[in-house]
């Protein structure tokens, strides 16, 4: 087999086996260097493989050679290339700012396991998304979430030690309830292959083991995508962890989770089942909304901006939920879109964070006064991907609140639509905050001190991905579109 | 613990054949009960009975951190590794059949040698690791 034939194995087995690697590393900066390589090696591939996707369809890749049904087989289809490309990206842009990030806000004493722990992370969300195998998915998602709880301990704020305990308890329940989920599943069809088991399912679907099933997985996804109102252990997560790790998980973990919900219910459920007779969309779109308002009315209210950022994470993953739950097509593509574009502007929001904590110690909003002057491409920054989170036309936001807003249409429920345009204005309230602080209050006495270009050089970077890809959406609606088409579009 | 003649006596004399079982159930994996997983276990446990009985200073004088962290990369290379040497040889990741070209059986009995090996280097490495680190923190107060 040629190189290109084994990309889907190399697409995980790079960074997992970067890992340990990393870890014998002696010095800090020789690590840091490795860890982007393969950061970027693995950006790579993803790119590579969603061309062969979108070029020659689905890639069927067996482990160790063993037949699908048998052994653990990765099937890529557009969905999952488009989510690695996304979480590999943001690795790819955030791990260069992490040999400076590490010395302000990791603490001592782990510093030298830092980016080990974040390729094992990164290698454990890559599994989660690339592969078949619904039980291999619950072994990534372990190892994803084992290096996620270890990556939030390591904030220097003494909390963060606390945020990371209660993000692993809730996190494992998730899992469990996930793993209740696949058993049920496995014990009435024998098999663990998605494929599969999506064409044994509807011989047993009328079972309870497998109503349970669909309950137990729902939940469980729920909780690791931080869905209202299972989303607690997310704002001090996000709060306490080291700021690059926030951005990172807050543009990735959580959409994980979201990938999770959609490939149960599309590639193993069916959207018949899961919406038809189970009618998880009765679920979805009121907790959707319902996170959606509060998460945004809650965030007016943050002192510390990452708490803020972090419940408006809460009502983005609202709106992700109730474009699930609308079940039409418009309402597939925007939440594979605002996966993909809410990751963009979380992960530029939270840079933001990171470079003002690089220059002020801390982010609240005190350390905002009169930063438009002192951090100008910093707030210029913020300014960007803050109108792309409130949903302003020519940015990333904007694409996909449309598809949300024309999927509510479409499903005949119009109120709706005015709920999810009235939370985003909602939006406008906490970002202006931030904005009336920094730019129309006197800065502190000083000279002009932004961020070190290593970390402000991303943050540009993830704000000018927002405005272009809110421009030119082929990659985003164009790929989504194929992925809606190829699960099978709505009931 | 240290203070018990009985123990300290027994313990020495136990801590090679617990090490050495370990080896045994390793190497006996593929014909009976055991594997890496199990080994690992086995081996770690002669490490913690040492500790719990002669002390952390001595224990991490026979084990220091790093060589112990160094098992737990080491065993997850090997694994890894593996599956690389597998794709280089022209097979799908983790094929051992490709390590023996003339007899594919052959290869997989290798191959799976080798990965077992590696687990279990890395399950007594993390084992050894996750007791020193809380050990160290008791001797520490």
């Amino acid at each position: 087999m040629g190189l290109l034939q084994q990309l889907p194995a190399l697409q995980v087995a790079v960074p997992l086996i970067g890992a340990p690697f990393c870890a014998l590393m002696v010095r800090p900066r020789l690590a840091w260097m490795f860890a982007v390589a393969v950061a970027w090696i693995t950006f790579a591939i993803s790119i590579a493989l969603l061309e062969q996707v979108l070029d020659a369809g689905p890639i069927h890749y067996t482990m160790g050679g063993w037949p699908e049904i048998l052994g653990i087989a990765y099937v890529i289809d557009p969905l999952n290339a488009l989510i690695m490309v996304l979480v590999s990206g943001m690795a790819a842009i955030i791990m260069p700012a992490t040999r400076i990030g590490i010395d302000v806000e990791v603490v001592h004493r782990a510093r030298h396991l830092f980016h080990t722990v974040a390729l094992l992370a990164l290698a454990g969300m890559l599994g989660i998304a690339i592969t078949g195998d619904i039980f291999n998915l619950y072994v990534f998602l372990e190892i994803s979430s084992l290096a996620s709880y270890a990556l939030v301990a390591m904030g220097v704020d003494r909390r963060a030690t606390r945020a990371a305990f209660h993000y692993l308890v809730q996190g494992t329940i998730g899992a469990t309830f996930i793993l209740v989920g696949i058993g049920l599943a496995y014990m009435m069809t024998g098999t663990l292959n998605m494929a599969d088991m999506a064409a044994r399912l509807p011989g047993v679907s009328h079972t309870a083991p497998i109503q349970a099933a669909l309950a137990f997985i729902l939940i469980g996804t729920a909780i690791k995508a931080a869905i209202f109102p299972v989303h607690s252990w997310m704002p001090n997560a996000y709060t306490y962890a080291p700021s690059l790790v926030s951005a990172f998980f807050g543009a990735t973990a959580t959409k994980i989770g979201a990938y999770m919900l959609l490939r149960f219910v599309y590639s193993v459920f069916g959207a018949d089942y899961a919406f038809g007779d189970m009618k998880i969309g009765w679920v979805l779109i009121p907790l959707g909304l319902t996170g959606a308002v509060a998460g945004s009315v809650v965030a007016i209210w943050q002192h510390d901006l990452r708490r803020m950022l972090a419940y408006s994470s809460v009502a983005q993953v609202g709106y992700i939920a109730a474009a699930i739950g609308f079940a039409n097509r418009d309402g597939l593509i925007a939440a594979i879109v605002h996966v993909f574009n809410h990751g963009l502007m979380k992960g530029a929001l939270f840079l933001v964070m990171a470079c003002v904590i690089m220059r002020r110690g801390k982010a609240d909003m005190e350390s905002f006064r009169g930063l438009g002057r002192r951090m100008p491409l910093t707030m210029g920054c913020f300014v960007v991907a803050g109108l792309s989170m409130i949903g302003v036309p020519a940015t990333v936001g904007f694409v996909s609140k449309w598809y949300l807003v024309s999927s509510a249409l479409d499903a005949g429920l119009w109120p709706l639509a005015l709920v999810i345009v009235a939370a985003s204005l909602i939006a406008i309230i906490y970002i202006w905050r931030v904005v009336d602080v920094a730019y129309f209050t006197d800065p502190p006495p000083g000279a002009r001190d932004e961020a070190p270009a290593m970390l402000v050089i991303p943050a540009v970077v993830l704000c000018a991905l927002c405005i272009v890809l809110g421009v030119w959406t082929d990659l985003t609606v164009g790929v989504a579109d194929t992925a809606a088409r190829l699960l099978g579009g709505a009931p | 613990m240290n203070e018990f003649i009985l123990v300290r006596v027994v313990v020495k004399i136990m801590v090679p054949f617990i090490l050495l079982f370990a080896l045994y159930v390793q190497m006996h994996g593929d014909y009976g009960p055991g594997g890496g997983f199990q080994a690992g276990v086995v081996f770690a446990t002669g490490i913690i009975v040492y500790t719990i009985v002669f002390g952390i200073r001595r224990a991490v004088e026979a084990v220091p951190m790093s060589a112990v962290m160094g098992m737990v990369c080491c065993g997850l290379i090997l694994y890894a590794g593996t599956g690389f040497a597998t794709m280089a040889l022209g097979g799908e990741y983790l094929n051992y059949s490709v390590l023996d070209s003339a007899d594919p059986a052959h290869g997989q009995h290798v191959g799976i040698i080798i990965i077992e090996l590696g687990v279990g280097i890395t399950v007594a490495g993390v084992l050894t690791a996750v007791f020193l680190v809380f050990a160290e923190r008791r001797a520490r107060r």
